[in-house]
Parts: structure tokens; sequence; C-alpha cells
């Protein structure tokens, strides 16, 4: 059977029909959904696609995590439904409470527009487990607020948990232990600075997203 | 009545800082010397509806620690005064409210 995968849209998202394509490109279908609804529909995953969500308005995210959407989005991850946050859509879903940390201005105070290399560091998650431990991805990343930022216990945990799901190979914002994507207990919601979506298809440079997503629409990969 | 509320967001000690590093220096560039360290932050200022400060400030905090500040970084002082009357009142000035 074929995957539906809802993409939220609040108002100042931007990378919402990427998403869709893509993961139409890797044999899902998509459909968008409102930020002001307060249900999911039928739907196997969810994705929170980037941009800058309410205008990142206070905080990134913070604004956004109270939309009516949000409620039907954490009920979904807490019945084990796969949710992805991509680059804005990680910052709601730690505002949300839905991944621990948070997501800091850049260290170096600059708005980054970058592709990079990361490292696969667990094929736990609902987004690497297709995805071949140690593998190195060219990924885009464009984000200002991508510092990931965590407290030592939470970030010992992570470790310990095999929660870190990418790390940066060469760190360009200054996350804590090169962290580019961590996973919930669950191992089911999954958030990352860089854009999978950007990256699905060869005529942009690189098609190493393509596994990520296959490995959220891919029920057989599911178990 | 309509108290007013400051509510000043502020990282917590031992959060990287890098726009109040970026001002320290620019700050020492302009002759400064003396400026030891530089720490932003974001003021909110809530017009609240109650009976009474300590409700105003009970309802200020919630914002604070519910929307305005982020937990996981962030910790906020709340001060309450009473509109009418212009200033601070005195038995409720400056309450650090750091969240549990």
């Amino acid at each position: 059977m074929t995957a539906r995968v809802g993409v939220v849209v609040f108002p100042g998202t931007n990378c919402e029909h990427d998403v869709v394509r893509s993961v139409r490109s890797v044999g899902a279908e998509a459909e968008l959904v409102w930020g002001g609804q307060s249900q999911l529909g039928a739907v196997d995953a969810v994705v929170i696609p980037g941009g800058f969500a309410h205008g990142d308005y206070l905080r990134p995210g913070a604004i956004a995590r109270i939309s009516p959407i949000m409620a039907a989005v954490a009920a979904f991850a807490a019945e084990g439904g796969p949710v992805v946050g991509i680059c804005n859509g990680f910052q709601v879903l730690t505002e949300a409470g839905l991944l621990p940390g948070a997501l800091q201005r850049n260290a170096g105070l600059r708005f980054l527009c970058d592709t990079v290399s990361v490292t696969v560091c667990s094929d736990s998650s609902v987004l690497t487990r297709g995805a071949e431990p140690g593998s190195q991805l060219q990924l885009p990343v464009n984000h200002y607020e991508g510092r990931y930022v965590a407290d030592v216990d939470t970030v010992r945990r992570l470790r310990e948990e095999d929660r870190v799901v990418l790390r940066y190979v060469s760190n360009p914002n200054g996350s804590v232990d090169d962290i580019a994507g961590v996973t919930s207990e669950g191992r089911n919601v999954v958030g990352l600075m860089p854009h999978p979506e950007r990256a699905c298809d060869a005529l942009l440079g690189s098609t190493d997203g393509a596994v990520l997503l296959r490995s959220l629409v891919d029920s057989e990969l599911a178990g | 009545m309509t108290f007013e509320a400051v509510v000043e967001v502020r990282l917590k000690a031992g959060v990287a800082d890098p726009e109040g590093a970026t001002i320290h220096v620019a700050l020492c560039q302009l002759g400064m010397e003396q400026v030891r360290e530089v720490h932003g932050g974001r003021m909110f200022r809530l017009s609240i509806d109650a009976d009474d400060p300590e409700t105003a400030r009970r309802i200020a905090t919630t914002a604070a620690s519910g929307l305005l500040a982020n937990p996981v970084l962030e910790d906020y002082t709340v001060e309450v005064s009473d509109r009418s009357s212009g200033g601070v009142a005195a038995e409720h000035g400056v309450v650090p409210q750091i969240r549990p």
C-alpha cells in the first residue's frame, strides 16, 4: 500500500511543495495539511517542513507549536506515528516538547546556505532506518537558528540511547556534539536541520536525501 | 483594575550568547574597554486586567513560563505595577521567577 504523508503548512512555511514533490519522487502520496486544522486526516506519516512559521515571531516555532494541528500531531506521535521536522519544522518540534533541546542562533551569527556532509549515526529512527550507519550524505542547510543545544544530561542520554541520528562532518553552526538530527525515545519523531527534500534530484546536485525520505515512507522498512 | 507586568527574558547562565559577545567586542572597539560583559535579552510589557497584583503576577508568570521564555534556554523575571498609581507596588517589586 502506498504511504500517505501529511505535510503541515503554517503561515510562513515555504518548503512544503519541495517536500510534497520529493515524497512523491520516492513513491508515496503527499497532501498539504493546514496548521489551523485540528485533524490530520488519514495519513501514515507527518512532515513539518522548513520556512518561517508565523514569521519566527517570538522564537522560531514558538507560535506554531500552539497551532490547532499540533495537538493532532502530538497525539499521532504518541501513538507511534512517524513525524519528521525539517529545519523550521525541527524548531517547531523542540518548542512543542516532542523532541528535547532547542535551536539557537548559529555560533558565527551568520545565516548558513550551503551543502554539508552529515554522517548517519543511527539507523534506529523512522528517517534513517534505510540508511547505512557510518555513511555520509551531502545535504543542503539553510538556517540562521540551527545550533542544536541541550543540557549535559540530555546530550549524554541522547548518546547513550542511540538517538543522535545525524552528525555534521564539519560542524557549521556550533551545534553541541556536532548534532544535525535527533530522534525521540520511540524513534518515531525525528528533527533535523539539513533539507533532505532538496537533495532528491540529480539536477539539484545531490540525491542523498532520497534514502531518508524513502525510509520514512517505505512500509517494508517499518517492519 | 489594570496592571502592567514587565517580563524580562534572558539566557540562562552558562548558555552561549554569541550576540552578547559580539556586542561586547563592538563596545570595546568604540573605546569602552571598561565593559566587562554584555548579555542581551527581551522585554515584554503586558497590560493585565485583574482584581489584585498577585493575580496579575500569576497571569504574567504563566505567560512567561508557557510562551514568552523557552525553559530549555531562558530564565525570566516578572515585575508588576499598578498602572493607576504609576509605580511599582512596593510589596510586589522585582521578584525573580525562575521556572522550577
